[in-house]
């Protein structure tokens, strides 16, 4: 009970939640565990069905694409007070990049297939869930075509 | 003809030797100059630019790098993406290179005063934005948080590492950096720089923002500031433009109603925003 308590008030504190009902606050935490990664620990890889989303509280995490052959290659960097996985909320529910862990990281875990029951029995829950994860969502395509034109590489002139 | 169009000493080439050239990434390099006639430098402000010439070569516009209030030598930070500036690339100390200017708009550090400074590059835009980083840092109780946002394409793409890292060490500073892209040796942040912006460490109903890089990073560095709250007649942005004469007469740099060179390449966004989104001016 305690435990729940708590994971209750890290639910509140935490700013990818800030001001939800206290119902919808104790609903989530009823799908959600504290847990730890460890310094260089993959914490979810390429291809692996999407069981959780985590809410980071401390540490610091890579998404990274691996290719044979290849270093790992960084494209995203995300801290505590952020939101890591979305591939949870979208059929087929398999992650498509890696998660590492590059310090220790605490967060808040979110069963998924627990969560989508709610969001589906609840569609005020879900609502709230979509309306947090869409801007996240927006913000990583915006990021990623602005990564994708290589803005900073040196300068082609176009033919015409 | 305008006054600076007038002046006669702002058509004619200076002789200056080069003092030092410092390699600063694969393609970026500093230049160190000393006027070859022993007499004093022209003073310049943040954000201003001088026209460097390879003598046979030809005449390119480059930002000063360097601290408006040092005494030293006139620095230019340049990137070898021509024959001109890969000439330059090749000079040694004691070559000789003409030097007109300094000319245009500056980044408005005295207006900014009271206010908290948010300091955005990107690549070697960093470069025009040094000297108004060192001005504020010189003044730094003029101005309330100063805020340095950096974003390079790779960690060796990153630009004045050595100095971005002692002024991350200063206490009244806030210094971020990110890449677009890395391995896993690099321990830093990873994504846009736009991502540093939303991550405040400033007054946003208090700030100026002053912007240089790519005009696509320097768009949506400027919708992230609007997001937060900074008013956009308090952003302002240096504009890269074909400049040949400097002074306004030969339209090469036309941009819209404004001529880069004259009337830039420090501009305030509201100025400017609407020809930003033309393809070609």
């Amino acid at each position: 009970m305690g435990d729940i308590v708590r994971i209750h008030q890290m639910l509140g504190e935490h700013p990818f939640l800030g001001e939800l009902p206290e119902s919808v606050l104790e609903t989530l935490a009823g799908c959600a565990s504290n847990c730890m990664f460890a310094a260089d620990s993959i914490i979810f890889r390429d291809g692996q069905p999407a069981q959780h989303f985590y809410l980071l509280r401390y540490g610091t995490v890579s998404l990274e694409i691996r290719s044979p052959g290849r270093e790992a290659l960084l494209i995203d960097t995300l801290y505590d007070g952020d939101v890591l996985g979305w591939s949870w909320l979208l059929p087929p529910y398999r992650w498509n990049m890696d998660a590492h862990a590059m310090t220790v990281v605490r967060a808040l875990a979110f069963d998924a297939a627990c969560l989508r029951s709610k969001a589906e029995a609840d569609p005020a829950l879900g609502y709230e869930l979509y309306r947090r994860f869409v801007p996240v969502m927006g913000r990583r395509l915006m990021a990623a075509r602005m990564q994708l034109a290589d803005l900073y590489a040196r300068p082609v002139k176009a033919c015409r | 003809m305008s006054t600076a169009a007038a002046d006669p000493g702002l058509w004619l080439p200076r002789p200056y030797r080069v003092s030092r050239c410092k390699r600063e990434l694969s393609d970026t390099f500093t230049l160190e100059l000393l006027p070859a006639d022993g007499e004093a430098m022209p003073a310049f402000r943040p954000g201003q630019f001088n026209m460097l010439y390879a003598f046979g070569l030809g005449e390119v516009p480059i930002s000063i790098s360097g601290d408006p209030d040092a005494i030293g030598p006139l620095v230019h930070t340049i990137r070898a993406v021509g024959p001109v500036t890969e000439a330059m690339r090749a000079l040694q100390p004691a070559d000789e290179i003409g030097v007109r200017g300094p000319f245009g708009s500056h980044w408005p550090v005295a207006d900014a005063e009271g206010m908290d400074l948010v300091i955005v590059a990107g690549g070697v835009g960093l470069a025009p934005l040094r000297p108004a980083i060192y001005h504020a840092l010189r003044h730094r109780r003029r101005y309330g948080r100063v805020c340095v946002f950096y974003g390079a394409r790779t960690p060796d793409d990153i630009l004045f590492k050595t100095e971005l890292k002692r002024w991350r060490g200063e206490f009244d500073m806030l210094v971020e950096v990110t890449v677009d892209r890395a391995t896993r040796d690099w321990a830093g942040k990873v994504g846009v720089v736009t991502r540093l912006v939303e991550g405040g460490g400033y007054d946003p109903l208090h700030t100026v923002a002053l912007m240089c890089g790519p005009e696509v990073m320097m768009r949506y560095t400027s919708r992230a500031l609007e997001a937060r709250g900074v008013a956009r007649e308090r952003m302002y942005l240096s504009l890269e433009r074909n400049m040949k004469c400097a002074v306004g007469l030969c339209g090469h740099c036309q941009f819209g109603p404004h001529f880069v060179c004259k009337d830039g390449p420090v501009f305030r966004l509201d100025a400017i925003e609407s020809l930003l989104a033309v393809d070609e001016l």
